[in-house]
């Protein structure tokens, strides 16, 4: 069946991935700007980041038949260098109306710092001067419930953000609720150990009857699984859900809240 | 790059799975989950290391599972979180551990 994979660093996966994907029913991959697993030297580190996931790696995964887009901003984890971050989102603006290019994201919180929602902030205000759609990071483990309250608090004081063009990902039984009932997207990401089986997000998606949510690998270069998706597409016909509404969460959610950005076509 | 049928872009009305064997699906699993659990409070309890503040707070979120109410996995990732409200002054490091240690 077909797919949709919203959240995958690709950048991180080999090109044997990408076949694999492909393989498993994978029609587009959407990559996230983020943390490259030590802290940049300079903006123009990001820059050559930047060109990488806008112009390389749509090449990489067309070899696959896959379409690949993605979403631009610094992470969180390297936002307490306040410099840094306010050069690296002045980058930002000149490669948003290229094609493949989303809108703002994943920008969030990591350890809950006052520079860290600074720079959230400033990277919502591009996402609104540019009416461009928003995808959330929020933080890991016990950081995670104070991080989204403080997340939801932050996007709430934009007048100028719909809720609905924003999704906030990583969502786990704690935090989704939360995000869904202020009318927010909400994302689900399938980990091996720290955030949600797929056992678990099945449970989840029942619980809020499949709105306005969608699931994601988020694969990259840490312990992660690229064929995450499809593993809990297989699960969810085990637990007796029609392939009606398999395809729903695994292809319609997704496709839906991306094409607001009028660059996604499926 | 060739175009494949795609779904439609109809926004599907949400219908309940089909009832299946809960407990033939995951049993097993969770069986094997508990046993480790299990064996790692016993592993860490031999090596004289259960005064670690993860290993309280895996005790604690056991009391979690106690109760009768549906709700467990939201009670047992809360009791592992910052309840704390306010950002703090400075990231100090950029890792989490799985437990809150405290003020």
């Amino acid at each position: 069946m077909q797919y949709i994979e919203p959240h995958g660093h690709m950048v991180s996966r080999v090109t044997d991935d990408y076949e694999r994907m492909a393989i498993a029913g994978c029609e587009a991959i959407c990559e996230p700007a983020f943390w490259a697993g030590f802290d940049r030297a300079s903006a123009q580190g990001f820059y050559d980041y930047f060109r990488q996931i806008t112009e390389y790696e749509p090449k990489r995964a067309a070899r696959f038949g896959i379409r690949h887009y993605c979403w631009l901003c610094i992470n969180p984890k390297e936002a307490e260098d306040m410099q840094l971050a306010e050069e690296v989102m002045d980058l930002i603006p000149q490669f948003l109306d290229r094609p493949g290019v989303l809108g703002i994201g994943e920008i969030g919180l990591n350890k809950n710092s006052r520079n860290e929602l600074r720079i959230f902030e400033k990277h919502v205000q591009i996402a609104q001067d540019h009416g461009q759609l928003i995808l959330v990071h929020t933080p890991h483990l016990e950081d995670k419930l104070k991080g989204t309250r403080l997340i939801v608090d932050a996007l709430k004081n934009f007048s100028g953000i719909d809720p609905s063009r924003v999704i906030i990902d990583h969502v786990e039984e704690h935090t989704i609720d939360h995000v869904l009932d202020q009318g927010f997207w909400a994302g689900i990401t399938l980990y091996p150990e720290s955030k949600a089986t797929p056992a678990r997000a099945i449970d989840m998606f029942e619980s809020r009857q499949g709105e306005r949510i969608w699931m994601n690998s988020a694969c990259d270069w840490g312990v992660s699984d690229p064929l995450a998706v499809p593993k809990t597409m297989q699960s969810m016909r085990l637990r007796g859900w029609s392939d009606e509404m398999v395809r729903k969460v695994a292809w319609e959610n997704p496709a839906t809240f991306m094409r607001q950005s009028g660059k996604f076509p499926l | 790059m060739p175009v494949r049928p795609v779904m439609s872009d109809m926004t599907t009305k949400w219908e309940p799975p089909q009832t299946v064997n809960l407990v033939d699906l995951g049993f097993m699993d969770a069986r094997s989950k508990l046993i480790d659990l299990a064996a790692f409070l016993d592993r860490v309890e031999r090596a004289g290391q259960q005064g670690d503040f993860r290993v309280q707070a895996l005790r604690r979120a056991i009391n979690c599972l106690e109760t009768d109410k549906p709700g467990r996995a939201r009670e047992v990732l809360l009791s592992f979180s910052d309840p704390s409200t306010e950002p703090i002054p400075q990231a100090l490091t950029q890792g989490a551990v799985g437990a809150w240690k405290g003020e």
